[in-house]
């Protein structure tokens, strides 16, 4: 272990150190009110003394995201593996992601309370809605970029398209699938708040909803921090699982 | 000639309906365990000639026959291999070689019982290209000269009656592909299968193949074949006698023509 290296390792906790003391410092600077922009000091504060709120609110926030993240891998993987082996799949089912992907899905929300009633379902579906369309891309990009050749190779061995997608497609499709998760995990809190915010008696979007219409902008700052660091870990977690099972895919630099 | 085992008779193709013409008419008739080189200017359609005849591709008229049948779809016995490995990164070179038995038949469904037979098979074949101690390497982890002697092991394994190779060795030092022109000729004489074998390298058609063909620009078509009937096994010293020159010199002035045309 180097110097080198572990700086390197120390490097974000720092970075997030330095960006505190900056808010901290400009906070107190210009004596901005706590109502405008808390001080991570006291939104740290006011994390602490709601913790068991907090707690609740960010446990179910969770569950409710991987959830509709879960629903999302499944039909992402399906509906990627549709698009990415077939042309004419492709053709005719692009304009349609892309335009669904371009519709906000904050609009959806009430159409969603409209069908289901208020609460966890609109929340999980949102998330769910959100997230899955870098997973079908990615999916899609992994497979139909096949070489050429490589596709000789296997159909001269009288290779079904099957085999061609279980012993090839999936393997190489592998490394962009997990780097879509990384993504779509956090686009999926994304959707689950934007929903609790909109629609829901719980969960930390309704938590800093209900913060912020008492004026409690200490709460508001701590339920953004507290979905940034679930956020965070997520994407580490697919982070690690991407480098420990597609190796092969990150050989430029081993230890990185 | 009935003894021929690849035919092509009248061929012609485009790429689809309205385009130019690829190949004109060709007419090929190659024996069974003949190694047959098809050079020519760059784009006269010497890689499609391959994929025609390993059916990957039907032409737009002629016909082509592969072992007396007309050929149809893909053939289910070609071995391939090209300018690019394409091993895949994530299979050990053994593992790599291996994947075709996992798709070829009658292999396919005895490999997992076999699988020791199978493995002893393909280490052995690794030895022969100087890949022993390899098999367990990924393939980033060898040379360009050892991958392309991997994919000739996986274009090989299944025991093919035909070789397809499409500038296998361009991409490689001149001593590393010298050294693999011994290697492929050696498989070929211990086991002749019919290969054949586009290049642009005079040398490396004049070395390795008993028929030399040469093609005009696009539209392609075989303007020369030339016999070779230098002894075998050919080496090194063989490049330096007089037939060989005198061989790659004829190869070269069509080659010019053909330019100039």
């Amino acid at each position: 272990m180097t110097k080198r290296t572990n700086l390197s390792k120390a490097s974000p906790w720092i970075s997030a150190a330095v960006l505190f003391l900056l808010w901290e410092g400009i906070v107190r600077l210009f004596h901005i009110p706590v109502y405008v922009l808390p001080t991570p000091s006291a939104s740290l504060e006011a994390a602490w003394q709601y913790r068991d709120a907090i707690w609740m609110h960010a446990t179910h926030t969770l569950y409710t995201t991987l959830f509709g993240f879960a629903i999302a891998v499944a039909f992402g993987v399906v509906l990627g593996a549709l698009v990415g082996s077939s042309k004419a799949i492709y053709i005719a089912a692009n304009p349609l992601l892309v335009g669904f992907n371009s519709v906000p899905k904050v609009a959806l929300v009430p159409v969603f309370v409209m069908w289901f009633g208020i609460g966890t379902v609109p929340a999980i579906i949102t998330a769910f809605i959100i997230s899955f369309f870098p997973i079908v891309v990615n999916v899609a990009t992994g497979l139909a970029t096949l070489e050429p050749e490589l596709r000789d190779v296997l159909r001269s061995l009288g290779a079904t398209r099957t085999d061609i997608l279980f012993k090839v497609g999936f393997p190489r499709a592998l490394p962009y699938f997990f780097a879509s998760l990384k993504v779509a995990v956090t686009l999926a809190f994304v959707g689950s708040v934007i929903s609790e915010t909109v629609a829901s008696n719980v969960g930390v979007g309704y938590l800093m909803l209900a913060a912020s219409s008492k004026f409690n902008m200490p709460l508001v700052f701590a339920g953004l921090l507290v979905i940034a660091v679930m956020g965070i870990v997520m994407y580490e977690f697919f982070n690690i699982i991407e480098r420990r099972s597609t190796k092969w895919a990150n050989r430029a630099n081993p230890d990185g | 000639m009935s003894n021929s085992f690849v035919e092509l008779s009248n061929v012609r193709l485009r790429y689809s309906e309205g385009d130019d013409l690829a190949l004109d008419t060709t007419d090929m008739k190659i024996r069974k365990g003949e190694f047959v080189a098809v050079v020519g200017p760059s784009g006269c359609g010497k890689s499609s000639l391959l994929k025609l005849v390993s059916g990957l591709m039907p032409p737009s008229d002629g016909t082509v026959i592969v072992d007396g049948h007309e050929v149809a779809g893909p053939l289910k016995i070609v071995g391939m291999a090209f300018q690019n490995p394409t091993l895949l990164p994530w299979r050990t070179t053994l593992d790599n070689v291996l994947l075709p038995l996992e798709i070829v038949k009658p292999h396919r469904n005895r490999l997992r019982q076999h699988k020791a037979e199978y493995v002893a098979r393909a280490k052995a074949l690794l030895a022969t290209v100087g890949l022993a101690g390899y098999e367990d390497k990924f393939p980033w982890e060898l040379s360009g000269g050892m991958q392309q002697r991997a994919s000739l092991c996986r274009a090989l394994i299944h025991e093919p009656d035909l070789l397809m190779l499409d500038e296998p060795f361009a991409a490689l030092d001149a001593f590393t592909r010298e050294e693999l022109w011994d290697i492929l000729q050696n498989l070929w004489m211990v086991r002749p299968f019919t290969v054949m074998l586009v290049t642009h390298d005079l040398r490396e058609a004049a070395y390795l193949a008993d028929t030399v063909y040469v093609m005009s620009k696009r539209p392609g078509r075989i303007l020369v074949a030339r016999d070779n009937t230098l002894p075998r096994p050919r080496d090194q010293e063989t490049t330096f006698t007089q037939p060989f020159i005198d061989l790659v010199h004829e190869l070269r002035s069509h080659i010019r023509d053909v330019r100039a045309a």
